[in-house]
This record gives C-alpha cells, sequence and structure tokens, in this order.
C-alpha cells in the first residue's frame, strides 16, 4: 500500500481498536510515567492514531509463519566463566543521582 | 581542505602539509562560526579534540600512522565516549558524563581519529526530523528552514555544512539512510550485527545498526573499516573474518543487476524524487548495469509491524533509566515508585513517551500475540520478499525518503505522519539488510534526493562499489550548501 493510502488508512479508516482514558493510565502506571492532569487525553488520542497504523497487520495470515527475532539466526553465543572487568564502581557511582558508601540511595522501601 | 576527500586528507598529513592540530582547529573554528546557527552539536570541547590531534601528530611523526590516523570524525551523542557527555538528546542523560567508551569510540581512538565533538540527534533516536531533541532542533544546512531529517540529523547536518569531514550515524528505520538523503550526504547502514551496538545507547537492539555518515562512498568504505568487526561484548555481534570494505570500489559495474520495487515508485513518491532517482537508474544503466522489475508484496507492513517491534523494544530498553544509577532524577517525590514516575515523566520527551507506552502495551498480558508475535512473523514475511528478490538482482535501488527535507514543524504535531516518512528504509531493518543512500539530484526547492541502495546480507562492499562508481561518473556528491 503507498504512503499516501497508508495515510489515508491512519487517519479515516474506524478504529478497531481504540483506548479508554482508564487504560491509557494503567499502561502509564505499568511504564512508571506520570501523566500530568489532562494529559491523558491527548495521548490517548495520538496512541489512537497510531494504533489505527498497527492495526492493518492483524489482517493478514501468518499462520504457519515462524517469529524471526533476530536477522540473523544465530545461537545465542556463550563466554568462558571468569572475570574480565576491572572494579571501576566508583567511576560509575560517580554519575548517580545520589549514593553514599559505595550503596545507591533510594528512598526507604522497608519500613 | 574542507572538501577534501578522507583519502586526500590522510595522504595531506602524511605529505605533512598540514598537522592533525591544524585540521582538527580548522573544523574547530567551522563549528564555532556555523553551529549556532544548526545546533549539529551537543557537544564540543577544543582542548580534548585538540590532545587527540596532538597524539594523532606524534603517531603521525613515529610512522605508526593507518588510513583514519588524524582525521576528524564527530560521533552521534548515542555513543558512550569516556569522558564526553554522552547524553542521546535527552533531558534524562543530560548529566550523563560517560565512564567508559563504546566499541565503535575505541575502534575510532585505536584508528587515531580525533574526535571533533558529540552530535545533536533526535531523542533516543525517536525521530525522523531532528525535533525531538531536547538540545533542540537541527536545521538543514541547505535550507535553515527545513529538518535535516533524523535521528542522526546533526551527523548528517555537521558532514553537509563542512563542520567535520565524517561522522558516525546509528540507523533503526532509517535514521542513517534519510538524513543523509535530505541533507546530500553517503551514509551507510550496515548488515544487522556487523557493527558493535556495545555503548551504543539502545533503542530497539534486533533493529539498532551504527554505520558511516560521509561525503562519498569511497570515505564510508574507509570509516566502515575501522568501524566494523567482532565484538564479543556484544551478544549479537557477528563472527566474522574481516573485511576491506574498499576492496571493490574500482570494478566496473557491466552486468550489474539492479532491482526495481514497484513498491517504490508507486503513489506516495514525489514527482521530483521520482525523477531524480529514474535519472539515476539511468545513468547506471549507461555504466552497464541493467534494471529488473522485482516486487516486495509486504513491504506495504513494514510501517505497522515496526511501530510494534520498535516500541516494544524501546520500553524494555529504556526501563533502565529510573533515576538510581544515573540520569535524571525528580527533585521531588514521595515513595520509591514516585520518584521512578516522576524522574521519567520529567526526563522523557513527548515522543519518547508515546513509544513506551506503545511499547507496554503491545507487551502486556493478553496482547502479546496479538501484536509483537504477529509483527514478528510479518518480519520473517518482509525478509523472506528479500530474499526472494536477490535470486533476480544484485542490488536493489529506489527512493530514500518519498520527498525532500520538509519544513521545521511541518510534521512535528502528527506522529502517523511523521511515521510514513520512512517507508522505504524500515523493511531493510526488519530484514537486518545493508543499505545506503547516496545524493543523486535535486528536488523542490533546489534540495537534495537520496538514492537507497539496498544489498543482500554481507553486500557492503558491493553497495559501496556502485556507489563509487556512479559518484566517479556525476558530481552530486561534490555539491555543498552555500554558507
Amino acid at each position: 500500500m503507498p504512503y499516501d493510502t497508508l495515510l489515508r488508512f491512519a487517519i479515516l479508516v474506524p478504529r478497531t481498536m481504540s483506548l479508554s482514558l482508564d487504560q491509557v493510565q494503567r499502561i502509564a502506571d505499568l511504564a512508571r510515567i506520570e501523566l500530568a492532569p489532562g494529559e491523558a487525553e491527548q495521548t490517548r488520542d495520538q496512541l489512537n492514531g497510531i494504533f489505527a497504523l498497527i492495526e492493518e497487520m492483524q489482517a493478514v495470515n501468518t499462520a504457519g509463519v515462524a517469529p524471526m527475532a533476530h536477522a540473523q539466526d544465530v545461537a545465542q553465543r556463550l563466554r568462558e566463566d571468569r572475570a574480565v572487568e576491572t572494579d571501576r564502581h566508583a567511576d560509575f557511582q560517580e554519575v548517580a543521582p545520589e549514593v553514599e558508601a559505595g550503596l545507591y540511595l533510594v528512598p526507604r522501601v522497608i519500613e | 581542505m574542507i572538501n577534501a576527500s578522507l583519502k586526500e586528507l590522510s595522504a595531506a598529513l602524511a605529505a605533512k602539509q598540514l598537522s592533525s592540530v591544524e585540521l582538527a582547529g580548522l573544523f574547530l573554528d567551522r563549528i564555532e562560526r556555523l553551529n549556532p546557527l544548526l545546533n549539529a552539536f551537543i557537544t564540543v570541547d577544543r582542548e580534548r579534540s585538540l590532545a587527540m590531534a596532538r597524539e594523532a601528530d606524534a603517531r603521525i611523526a613515529r610512522g605508526e600512522s593507518g588510513p583514519l590516523t588524524g582525521i576528524p570524525v564527530a560521533h552521534k551523542d548515542i555513543f558512550c565516549a569516556e569522558g564526553w557527555l554522552t547524553s542521546c538528546g535527552s533531558k534524562m542523560l543530560s548529566n550523563f558524563v560517560s565512564p567508559y567508551d563504546a566499541t565503535v569510540i575505541e575502534r575510532f581512538k585505536a584508528a587515531g581519529t580525533v574526535t571533533l565533538g558529540k552530535t545533536n540527534m533526535d531523542e533516543f533516536a525517536m525521530g525522523s526530523s531532528n525535533e525531538t531533541s531536547f538540545y533542540g532542533p537541527v536545521k538543514n544546512p541547505w535550507d535553515t528552514a527545513a529538518v535535516p531529517g533524523g535521528s542522526s540529523g546533526g551527523s548528517a547536518a555537521a558532514v553537509s555544512a563542512r563542520l567535520t569531514p565524517a561522522a558516525t550515524g546509528t540507523d533503526t528505520g532509517g535514521s542513517i539512510r534519510q538524513p543523509a538523503a535530505l541533507c546530500g550526504l553517503t551514509g551507510l547502514k550496515p548488515t544487522y550485527g556487523v557493527v558493535s551496538r556495545w555503548g551504543m545507547i539502545a533503542f530497539a537492539s534486533s533493529l539498532d545498526q551504527g554505520g558511516p555518515m560521509a561525503k562519498s562512498a569511497e570515505d564510508c568504505a574507509l570509516l566502515l573499516n575501522a568501524m566494523a568487526g567482532f565484538d564479543e561484548r556484544d551478544s549479537t555481534s557477528l563472527e566474522r573474518p574481516a573485511e576491506d570494505y574498499a576492496r571493490d570500489l574500482d570494478k566496473p559495474l557491466a552486468g550489474l543487476r539492479i532491482g526495481l520495487p514497484k513498491e517504490f515508485f508507486a503513489e506516495g513518491l514525489s514527482a521530483d524524487v521520482a525523477q531524480a532517482v529514474e535519472a539515476a537508474i539511468a545513468e547506471y544503466r549507461r555504466l552497464g548495469a541493467v534494471a529488473v522489475n522485482i516486487s516486495l508484496p509486504n513491504m506495504k507492513l513494514s510501517v505497522p509491524a515496526y511501530y510494534v517491534i520498535a516500541p516494544a523494544e524501546a520500553s524494555s530498553n529504556l526501563s533502565r533509566f529510573d533515576g538510581v544509577r544515573y540520569g535524571w532524577r525528580a527533585p521531588q517525590y514521595g515513595d520509591l515508585a514516585d520518584m521512578y514516575c516522576k524522574s521519567r515523566a520529567q526526563g522523557f520527551g513527548a515522543e519518547v513517551k508515546r513509544r513506551i507506552l506503545i511499547g507496554t502495551y503491545v507487551l502486556s498480558h493478553g496482547y502479546y500475540d496479538a501484536y509483537y508475535l504477529q509483527a514478528q512473523r510479518i518480519r520473517r514475511l518482509i525478509a523472506a520478499d528479500f530474499a526472494e528478490a536477490f535470486k533476480s538482482c544484485d542490488l536493489i535501488m529506489g527512493p530514500t525518503s518519498p520527498s525532500v527535507a520538509f519544513g521545521l514543524g511541518a510534521k512535528a504535531g502528527d506522529p502517523v505522519q511523521m511515521y510514513l516518512s520512512d517507508i522505504y528504509t524500515i523493511a531493510i531493518n526488519l530484514a537486518g539488510l545493508p543499505g545506503m543512500s547516496i545524493p543523486c539530484g535535486t528536488g523542490a526547492r533546489n534540495l537534495p534526493v537520496g538514492l537507497q541502495i539496498i544489498g543482500d546480507y554481507f553486500g557492503e562492499a558491493r553497495m559501496l562499489n556502485a556507489a563509487h562508481q556512479y559518484q566517479l561518473a556525476t558530481d552530486w556528491h561534490r555539491r555543498a550548501p552555500a554558507l
């Protein structure tokens, strides 16, 4: 399907799937992204536009087609079990927001 | 000197016509003068660059130089470079000075290149116009009211404006080829697995691939020689013998079979782009190639499949940005969950959040089969189309982008329209094939048009050969914007 037709599809075809505000909020919760008040509606409309584009895929019959995860079908390579990295934790923790005594500090989880 | 090829620069350095320090200084001065207009660089560090240049000069003096020693290169801000701010175009990493080098950076250092700076990009490489960067949009040097393309838009603008002789980019759905086309450059995305992804901030791991952006195919071949190679730290890096990507540059093209997919020339392609691409094919015929009509029937599904797979992988990759070990942490928060939610809400821009949300949804319980698995099945259908096509041709050619560079802001409010600007490039990433873009003419508003050349797996040397022969016969790649 050419570019223009795809575009028409994305804009005009009745949405076979449409997210509700509650669903958008739930996805945002799962993704650990706070939505500002009022942001959910705009996000929903944009996501629905994108899902309308994605929906075209659903009509394709892929029975018997093996999913392709990577371009080259190579086996996972294993390396020898030995330490190769040097200890650079001080360098790595230098870029952390809050560190004390070699530990990353976060709000208390267990009272 | 600013228009010289890498080979010419290397010869000048070897003959002591100029030093690497002088060469770096020349480009740093241009950056200082022109970057305020173009916003192509996020970070420039003159002292650090000159120190590398001094080291290169010492190496040349000792007679230990290679083909790229002393040559300035700019790196997309997605590559971790020790001691350099590595922001990935995001507020999330706007305080991240990398403690280590990506393999690509290590390899360029080993080759003796001089890092000129870190180039602007769409935030986390998500965009086709370079308008999603936390550091502001990049301007196209050919028309500063137009976008340079994305996501490697800073690298493209920098090479195009001759702020650097060469740059690195990354390409997940077209992010090297599309900006190369829109800025009049040569850019190459290698076969998936050829260039190490270690230290290259991940967007969609099964699609991301680094590659060179430069003024010519010959320059790209030399750069790829430095970039490519097996890396045991990247589990998807391919274990293959080293190749000289410049080995076939001078081969004649007689008998080369060029596949023209009918889907690339259908409705949706701007007339000006079609005309330039057809003229390029005619030039290839004059050079002895033969055109073959082919079809990629599932190409139309590449955009929908990509906008499932890429966001799914992005949502997983970007879960590491939680305000604990690095990156932005919200100044005020309640409990741990609130710290995550606020840090991510403040650290990520709108497009990145959109893609994380899409990815989270398609991977969530009950939807995985319908979306992610279905997209991966379609991915195989797309790869099979290419396998079938390569039975009757050696290379595939067509447009890189459906139009020349569009205006800043023209598509910014409409994600779907923006996504469709990668219609001709995305299928190549899904299949894991190598693809490149070379300048082949001008279209509307006298802006550059890119010809896309797609090779079979590991066909980089052949693609570079075809591109180089075209560049010997034409001069589109020599044209530079007036600045």
